[in-house]
Order: structure tokens, then sequence, then C-alpha cells
């Protein structure tokens, strides 16, 4: 589904990506941790076409197609969706009208007639199910005021509504409380099918519980520096990242 | 009918030589001849003239051989379709060039409502009292000109507690096979208590020959009477406007002014004044302007606080595209008697052509000391974060900045009291930057 080859990235003239490889099944679920700053959102904005990240090398391909020369609504009509660490507000948009927006956008694109204003109410009463995403929410202007909390589900909300193959979930479990996590994560392994990937980028081994990964990744200064399953998340809960730190410094000045 | 339309040019006239110009032949001969002899003497505001620094009039008046012409003409229901506002209910008055058309007019009737044209209603009441007495009509040049030469327009009277079940909707169609100078005039005059909603559109049809319009429109809202006042500026290539509307408020009254300008007319100076006479009213003072090409835009308005405990609350946001070029002046006059006043005023613009401009200037004069006025202005651009996010939603770009601004401009759209209105206004400017 998903390949990244030797990926480099840079914004504002500073290297943050450095020869990224990763690939991703059909079907599969990958995890990526990291330190802060590590470059995990970096990846997330490239994938997702940000234009302050400049790609200096590396490819990446999306059920065959190319997804760096694509403009970030072509990718979000391919199916990738990304949930953002940090939902941005915009006042004076509704929700349901932005929603509505996205989903005919996709729909044309896949050369899908505009759903009927009764058929877009009966997807939302649905989906909004599916992650108990609050009723009052849908009517007020995107994100504005939201809490932490309602942003993250807000993410996941869409999620739903768009239905991607490939979600790529940004620190979605940061902000949520105890059984927001347990909504969130039952609602993403309802919407998990044969066909749908998912890179969930997390600090918490707790998410990887009930979002269970085949795969975990460290990230660590714009390189992927270890690959396991999903004991790995264990490990670094119990070692915290100095041990690999260290590894891959020696490895460097060698 | 046959010397309405002078041929010397309009402009040479202008400057030269006014009294060559045929004044109509009514009762207001004096009235005319003292607003004539007024403009004789301060001639075409320039760029020295304080309220025109940013915009040459003459610029635009020399762009064509403008003729000045009054006789009527007449249009189609088609054309005058063209300015329908699906699903608004309204009673629908057609002026062509300022000249009532009744056969594809609707005119509210009833106890107490007298609508009409204006060179019919010089004998109504509300006419003898309130014709040409605003301080900004009564001494501003191009109103003075007006006041001079207008050939026609709308007179609403609106005797004591007289509500108009519905809005009316006033179509103006500005048309002509020459180049030609209009100056259509109303007055509009709501007695105590009296209540409408009247909703000002223009159709321009497809021609050759450019129109300019100088249109004055007079409104006196008094005691407790409240008038909600839209004027939606569809605009046209073939189209230039100054427009002068100039409130007075008495007691305890609501005046409600939007404006919305449109592409494409390329030149427009909106001049809008009111003037407060009795205390604890209310104003609100609401713009849209949205320009794009070289258009050039001039908001030039004035609220004058006479009298203690008032409200007035001024709100105008531009979206500029490519060349436009837009001037926003918001002027406020506490007088020292008015005490306790609440002025309050706002301007915002989104610059999203590389070479357009805004040039904002409040001017806050105030001279009583219990007041709490309030002005701001900014010009910025989309943010960059909330572009993205809708674009990683799959909304393509120009559907993206069409939402982002339809939410820039939405703290003034939600204020319109008329639903179908207000659905329109979002609909145009979701269709304008989507094109
Ligand atoms: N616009 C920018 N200008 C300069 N530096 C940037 C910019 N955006 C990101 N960076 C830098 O890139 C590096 C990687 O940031 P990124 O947000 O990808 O980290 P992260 O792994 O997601 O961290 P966290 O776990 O804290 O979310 C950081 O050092 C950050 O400061
Ligand atoms: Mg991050």
């Amino acid at each position: 589904m998903l390949t990244i080859k030797n990926l480099h990235a840079e914004v504002e003239g500073k290297k943050i990506l450095k020869g990224i490889n990763l690939e991703i099944p059909k079907g599969e679920i990958h995890a990526i941790m990291g330190p802060n700053g590590s470059g995990k959102s970096s990846l997330a904005s490239v994938l997702a076409g940000r234009d302050n990240y400049e790609v200096t090398e590396g490819e990446v391909w999306f059920n065959g197609k190319n997804l760096l020369e694509m403009s970030p609504e072509d990718r979000a009509r391919e199916g990738v969706f990304l949930a953002f660490q940090y939902p941005v507000e915009i006042p004076g948009v509704s929700n349901i009208n932005f929603l509505k927006t996205a989903v005919n956008e996709v729909r044309a694109y896949k050369g899908l007639p505009q759903l009927e204003a009764k058929e877009f109410l009966k997807l939302t009463k649905e989906k909004q199910q599916l992650v108990d995403f609050n009723t009052n929410l849908m009517n007020r202007s995107l994100n504005e005021g939201f809490s932490g909390g309602e942003k993250k589900r807000n993410e996941i909300f869409q999620l739903a509504m768009l239905n991607p193959s490939l979600a790529i979930l940004d620190e979605t479990d940061s902000g949520l409380d105890i059984d927001a996590l347990r909504i969130v994560s039952n609602g993403v392994n309802k919407l998990r099918d044969a066909e749908k990937s998912f890179v969930v980028i997390t600090h918490y081994q707790r998410l990887l519980e009930y979002i269970v990964p085949d795969f975990v990744h460290v990230l660590y200064n714009g390189r992927i520096i270890k690959t396991g399953t999903k004991e790995l998340a264990l490990e670094l809960e119990e070692k915290g990242y100095d041990w690999l730190k260290e590894a891959e410094h020696q490895k460097e000045s060698v | 009918m046959t010397s309405d339309t002078i041929m010397i040019p309009f402009y040479q006239a202008l400057t030269e030589d006014v009294n060559a110009l045929p004044a109509p032949q009514d009762s207001l001969q004096e009235v005319r001849r003292g607003a004539l002899e007024r403009f004789s003497a301060t001639g075409l505001p320039t760029l020295k003239t304080e309220a025109w620094r940013f915009t040459n009039i003459q610029r635009f008046l020399k762009e064509y051989p403008y003729e000045l012409t009054s006789t009527p003409a007449t249009t189609t229901a088609d054309v005058a379709n063209e300015a329908t506002i699906p699903g608004l209910d309204a009673y629908r008055i057609v002026l062509v060039n300022g000249h009532l058309q009744a056969n594809l007019s609707s005119i509210p009737e009833g106890k107490g409502i007298r609508i009409g044209t204006m060179s019919a209603s010089t004998d109504a009441p509300g006419f003898a009292k309130w014709f040409n007495q605003h301080t900004q009509v009564n001494g501003e040049p191009l109103a003075d000109l007006n006041t001079a030469l207008f050939a026609d327009g709308l007179f609403i009277e609106l005797q004591a507690n007289v509500s108009v079940d519905k809005p009316i909707h006033l179509i103006h169609v500005y048309t002509s096979d020459r180049h030609a100078f209009i100056q259509p005039r109303h007055l509009w005059v709501l007695h105590k208590g009296a209540t409408a909603t009247v909703i000002e559109s223009t159709v321009h049809p497809k021609q050759e020959a450019v129109a300019f319009s100088n249109c004055v429109t007079e409104v006196v809202v008094a005691d407790n009477a409240e008038l909600w006042h839209y004027n939606v500026q569809q605009g046209a290539e073939n189209f230039r406007q100054v427009n002068t509307t100039a409130a007075q408020q008495e007691r305890d009254s609501r005046y409600h002014h939007f404006n919305f300008t449109l592409p494409n007319t390329p030149f427009t100076r909106n001049n809008l004044s009111v003037v407060l006479h009795g205390s604890n009213t209310e104003t609100n003072l609401k713009g849209i302007y949205l320009a794009t090409g070289n258009q050039h835009v001039d908001n030039y308005t004035f609220m004058n606080h006479l009298v203690p405990n008032c409200n007035s609350n001024e709100h105008y946001k531009g979206v500029l595209l490519e060349n436009a070029n837009a001037v926003f002046t918001g002027r406020i006059h506490v007088h020292q008697e008015a005490q306790k006043t609440n002025a309050f005023q706002q301007n915002n613009n989104i610059l999203m052509g590389d070479k357009a401009t805004i040039n904002s200037q409040p001017q806050l004069e105030i001279y009583a000391d219990d007041v709490k006025c309030s002005h701001g202005f900014t010009a910025g651009q989309f943010s960059a974060d909330a572009l993205f996010y809708l674009r990683a939603r799959a909304i393509g770009e120009e559907a993206a900045k069409a939402l982002l601004v339809n939410a820039f401009t939405h703290d003034v759209t939600d204020e319109i009291a008329v639903p179908a209105l207000q659905e329109y206004i979002q609909g145009q400017i979701e269709a304008i930057m989507n094109n």
C-alpha cells in the first residue's frame, strides 16, 4: 500500500528527515514511536503534502502512484488521511458544512454522485455513534473552542466519515481521558479491515494495548533506528530511548 | 423630454460651466439652484480634499465622454429577474436609471404607507420636512450635483407605527445605449415606531456603453422606528458608482445598514453617514467588500454622535484579490454633549492578491469624556495551517479558500436578518471565490 524509500526532507533549510525507509502493506497497523522532535509529525506532514516541507531525496509510492507528485487534496481523495496532532480551529466554518464538502469532494473524485441531505445525515449519525461524538459539536464552528479531547475525537469522527485506506494518527491518544481513549480505539478497531492500513504515532504503550500493532518503529533524528513487534513498545516503556540513542551514536561515529 | 440629454462633454461642463447643465423644471427650482451654486463654488473633489485623499474621482469622470441623461428608460422582466434572490418573499420595486417601472413592480399599499416616485411626492409632508436636510448631502459636492440635477427616484413615507409586512426589494437597473451619467435620488422617511426592511440590488444589462451612477439616498428614522437597510452592489465592468447614503436617527431608533460590494465594478465610492439627533439609539454599519481585477472600492463612513447614550457599531471586512485597491475611512465624531456614547469600529482585510492594497484610516474626534470608543484595523492573509487542514480533508484549494473567505466574513453575514439574503450573499461569495 505505502512504500517510503530513502526519504529526506527539510523545513526552512533544516534537515529533518534523513533517509526514511518504510513499507506498510495492506491491512497492517504500524506504530511509530520516538523522542520529542525526532521527526514523527514531520513524516506525517510530508506524507499529507504540507508544502513548507521540501523533499530533497527519496520516493513515496501509494497504491502504485507517486504520492509526492500529488496535491494535498488529491492525496486525501486517493485515501490518505492524517489525524493531526494539533487540529486547527477555523471559526466561521461549520463542522457539518465542512464535512459535507469533504465527503462530497472524495465522492466526486471517485465518480460517485453527491450525497443527498438525508443520506448524509444518516451517515453522520452512524459515524457519530461509532466514536461517541457529541451532536452539539457538529453544529459549532470547526474545532473552535473544542477541548483538547474533543478535537481529537473530531479527527477520528472525520476519519470514520471519510473512510480512507491509509490513516495516519499523530498522537491522537494524547489529551484523551481513559474512557475516550477506549472509545476512540474501539472506533479504530471497528474501522479496521483487510483493506485498510494504519500508522499510529504515539508516545505511550497504553494505546497499543487497545490498537494492537503489527510492527513498532522507533524514529530518532530523522531515521528509523529500530523496528520490532509490539513487545518493543513494552521494552521502550521500561527502558526509555537512551539505549537506542547510544547505539545509534556509536554507529554514526564508526 | 427632448432636451434631457446634453451633448456637450459632461466632464467639461462640470469643470467649466455647470449652469449649462439642464436642471429639470419642477417645484424644486430654488433648492436646485442653491445646490448648483454650492457645487460651482467648491468644484469636484481632488486628491487634496481630505475625504478623497485616496480616490481620484476626476480620473473616473474623465474616463468616458458621459452624457447627462434623465430620459426614462425601460427594461424587461428578464433583466429585472437577474436580481432575484432565491427564496426571498418580498415586494419588488424596479427602478430603471432611477425611474420607477410600475409594470414590473409590486408596491406595498395600505393605510399610512406612501411609496412612489420622488417627482410625484414633492407634496408629501415627509418630503417637505426632510428632503435635502442632511449635512452630508447638503454641502457635499457630488450630493449637491445630484440635488441640482437629479431626475427621479423612490420616495417612501411610513406613518407612525406602520410596519411593512415583507421586505421591499428595490432593484436598480442601469442601462443606456450611450455612456451615461445617471443620478437617482431617494428619500425614505419612517415616522415614530414604523419599521421596514429594504434590500437594494443592482442589475447591469450587457451593453457597450458605460453607466456612471451618482446616487443619493436620504433616510430618516424617527423615534423608536427601525430600518434594516441592505445594499447589495452586484457589479459589472460597464458600471461606475458614487453612492451616498445619509441617515438621521431620532430617539430610541434603530438603523442597520449593510453594504456588500461585489466584483466587477471598476470604481465604487460609498459615502455612508449617520447623524444621531436623539438619545438611546442603535446603529449598525456592516460591510463586506470583495474586490478583484483592478477594482477600486472606497468606503467613506461617518458616525456623528450629537447626543448622549447612543450606541454605534461598525464592522467592515475586505477581501482583496489580484490588483484590487480598497480604501476605508471610519470617521467618528463624538460631540461634547454626547456623554455615555459607545462607538466601536473594526476594519479587517485579507489581501489575497500580490498587488492588492488597502488604505484604512480611522478618524476619531472625541470631545466628550465619558465614552467608550474603540477602533481596530487588520490586514493579513489566510492562515497556512487552516488552508492545509482543509486541503488535507480532500477540499480543493479554491473551495478551501472560498470556505475561508466565508468564514472570514461570517461575523457580518451572521447578522443578516433575512435568511434568504444571508444564504444569497454567502452563495455569491462562494461562487466568486470558486471562479
Ligand atoms: N516550520 C519549522 N521550522 C523549523 N523547524 C521545524 C519546523 N517544523 C518542525 N521543525 C523541527 O523539526 C523537528 C521535528 O519536529 P516534529 O514535529 O516532526 O517532531 P515529533 O517527532 O513529531 O515530536 P513530538 O513528539 O514532540 O510531537 C523539530 O526539531 C522541530 O523543531
Ligand atoms: Mg509530533
